[in-house]
């Protein structure tokens, strides 16, 4: 209902802004037709149709055998007045493990660029930064985690928001605003497509188990707020981070336990990017402060966290690329949290992570194959994403690839995903 | 015999200026440094920045096709120096508004600076410099082709004065980071501008030939508007047309991420 109530806001404002305009240019050359959609400039369309299958190859008892099985359609509509650019791009999907059509509005919104400091973006738009390879620390903006393992394309990590995005460029940095009206929590793992590891019932639970959550839902007083400042210096990029917001994903539980919440959460950071030898290095890292319990005495909400991501990405022969990270999750007042732990077994105090991604390509660039990993020494637990992709011709793409979990405990972040292993195929026209 | 002297001095002394003359009788002979530094900047030089809109077509040896369109935007540093560039595409429709943008650096022991902005994900992502020999977006074109290959990476030789050509045989200096021995490029006695290119395996066998096909004056400026490069190994085949050229449009600094993230109206046309 929303996402309609958005498109016709977004149409109704489309018209009212081309009907308020200095009408010069339109006024003069078009006497004769005055009708609204004369004045509109030329909509380009462009998108893709995109159709895939995947199945578990272990037996899972809360989930479907089928992890994905859906055709999508994407319209991308965009039109550039002398004014600034309009853009809608949405998908039309027919999901044939939840037997549902849906539509997806994946962006909806109106740049300006009304002078040579400011930029300016508003209405549904997906957002990007920070330096992380699939790891963010400063990047608070939603990601669509159950896309991400059951098989669809990368891009659907990122999640758009409903944002006003102001970016304003200076001589000394520049700064990005972006002030979310109402939270836009992550599309997080809720046993509806992937079973997890459920601590209240101290096992792996998926369907029988859908986590309801309590959401800051309202206009205004639910918000967000990000902002990066910014600069290069010598081709090093250094940008400083704030946030102030709410965890992304379920982060802690209401006082009867029947409900998830996303607590609050301020997030402060800093990150450098740049040449180091033949590659580039990166350094990023952030503070997580878990603004409902300072001191992490409540068991039922997250405590703070330090968090740290060392990267490095370098040619490693013709057309092969090799990137490695190791990235550091500190919990903190851990002794808190282990003396008013409720009942599971313990998180450890670190988590630490190291990702490998290799990609080669192949038949004049057309065959990409890559392979990205996941293995925590820590939680013993591993995700392998290997993914073929042979571009056919301009238009038609190929792509088989699996999402796979191993682990030694059920209630790790990768570990309890064991079940969820999927391989997937599927096939892309793009105009 | 002082007379002889004179002679010899005006001569000596005059020599210099006819090289430089743009389009002067062409009958003396510069020396091979003269010439390839002017071929390099007629090739990838000419006015302070500039702009078109390219059509490549790579065609395989079963004459299967692969089109790609971009417009790309130059401005140099200083001529011979840095460059700045900024490709940003608009075919095939999977890449369609990704932008690759290029700091170039024509000491050959810097790297260049590369990024690339991916729209779907809205990400600025950093690509490590890599091999300057790798393919150019799968064509048969490699990044070195398309930015210019460092003068100091050969050693330069002028192996053939014809009636319309300088030829000048490039040896590079560390072999063993090529592909090639050597190659040879035609120089136009007039214009400059590098009509030619062949290139010669570590057998000596000619593999690689770089062709300009029409070159047109736009603005004063000798521009090679249409260029073939074939592959007699694979069979293959790659021409890039340009369209549009326009010189010293008067760029401004649009080769950061602003721009990456949302390109000036004069780049996306």
């Amino acid at each position: 209902m929303t996402r309609f109530r958005i498109i016709i806001t977004l149409a109704a404002l489309w018209m009212v802004t081309d009907a308020t305009l200095p009408a010069e240019t339109a006024a003069s050359e078009e006497k004769t037709d005055n009708s609204i959609f004369s004045k509109l400039p030329p909509i380009e369309i462009h998108g893709f149709y995109d159709s895939r299958t995947g199945y578990r190859t272990r037996n899972d008892k809360y989930e479907k055998d089928m992890s994905i099985m859906e055709d999508r359609l994407q319209l991308d509509l965009s039109s550039y007045p002398e004014w600034g650019d309009l853009k809608v791009k949405g998908d039309v999907i027919g999901d044939w493990v939840t037997e549902r059509g849906d539509f997806d509005l994946r962006e909806a919104n109106i740049f300006l660029r009304p002078n040579d400091f400011l930029d300016l973006k508003v209405g549904r738009q997906v957002l990007t930064w920070g330096t992380g390879d699939l790891i963010f620390i400063n990047d608070l903006f939603p990601k669509d985690w159950q896309s991400f393992f059951i098989g669809r394309d990368n891009e659907y990590l990122k999640a758009p928001s409903d944002a006003l995005k102001a970016s304003l460029f200076g001589d000394w940095a520049n700064l990005d605003i972006v002030y979310t009206p109402r939270f836009d929590p992550d599309r997080h793992i809720d046993g509806t497509r992937l079973s997890y590891w459920n601590s209240n019932l101290a096992r792996l639970a998926g369907e029988d188990a859908v986590i309801h959550t309590d959401k800051p839902n309202s206009w205004f007083r639910d918000s967000e707020f990000a902002a990066r400042l910014y600069k290069n210096i010598n081709n090093y990029e250094f940008a400083l981070y704030g946030y102030r917001g709410y965890w992304k994903s379920p982060s802690g539980q209401n006082d009867s336990m029947s409900q998830a919440i996303f607590p609050d959460l301020n997030v402060y950071g800093a990150s450098v990017r740049g040449a180091i030898g033949k590659g580039i290095g990166n350094l990023e890292f952030g503070y997580y402060e878990s603004a409902d319990d300072l001191t992490g005495k409540n068991p039922l909400i997250d405590n703070s966290q330090m968090r740290y991501l060392v990267g490095y990405t370098q040619e490693i022969a013709k057309d092969f690329t090799a990137g490695v990270q190791y990235y550091l999750e500190q919990m903190q007042d851990f002794s808190q949290y282990k003396s008013n732990l409720i009942s599971g077994p313990a998180r450890d105090r670190d988590r630490h992570l190291i990702t490998l991604r290799l990609t080669k390509l192949l038949m004049n660039q057309n065959l990409r194959c890559s392979l990205f990993t996941y293995y925590s020494p820590s939680d013993k637990d591993v995700h392998i994403r290997p993914n073929i992709n042979y571009k056919l011709n301009d238009n038609t793409a190929l792509e088989i690839g699996g999402n796979i979990f191993f682990g030694d405990y059920s209630n790790t972040f990768f570990g309890q995903f064991q079940n969820n292993t999927n391989v997937y195929a599927g096939m892309r026209y793009s105009f | 015999m002082k007379q002889i002297l004179t002679i010899i001095l005006i001569l000596g002394l005059s020599l210099p200026l006819f090289a430089a003359g743009e389009n002067g009788p062409s009958n003396e002979v510069p020396d091979v440094e003269t010439i390839v530094n002017k071929a390099n900047i007629v090739a990838y030089y000419q006015g302070k920045d500039g702009k078109a809109k390219v059509k490549m077509t790579v065609t395989n040896k079963q004459d299967q096709k692969r089109r790609h369109e971009f417009n790309i935007l130059r401005k140099d540093t200083e001529d011979g120096g840095d460059q700045k560039y900024f490709v940003y595409f608009l075919r095939p429709p999977d890449v369609r508004k990704m932008v690759y943008m290029v700091h170039k650096k024509a000491d050959p022991d810097k790297d260049d600076n590369r990024w690339l902005y991916m729209p779907a994900f809205d990400l600025v992502k950093r690509i490590a410099a890599g091999d300057k020999r790798t393919s150019f977006v799968g064509s048969d074109f490699l990044y070195e082709d398309v930015s210019g290959r460092s003068l100091k990476e050969d050693t330069h030789e002028l192996i053939e004065t014809a009636d319309k050509f300088f030829v000048v045989k490039n040896i590079p200096k560390k072999p063993d980071t090529v592909e090639f021995s050597y190659y040879n490029v035609s120089i136009d006695r007039k214009t400059y501008v590098p009509m030619k290119m062949e290139f010669y395996d570590k057998e000596n066998k000619l593999y690689r030939v770089i062709e300009s096909a029409k070159v047109e004056m736009i603005q004063k400026f000798p521009t090679v508007v249409k260029s073939v490069v074939s592959d007699l190994k694979t069979g293959s085949k790659t021409e890039m047309e340009f369209a549009d050229v326009k010189y010293d449009i008067g760029l401004k600094d649009i080769f950061q991420e602003r721009y990456l993230r949302r390109p000036p109206r004069e780049v996306t046309r």
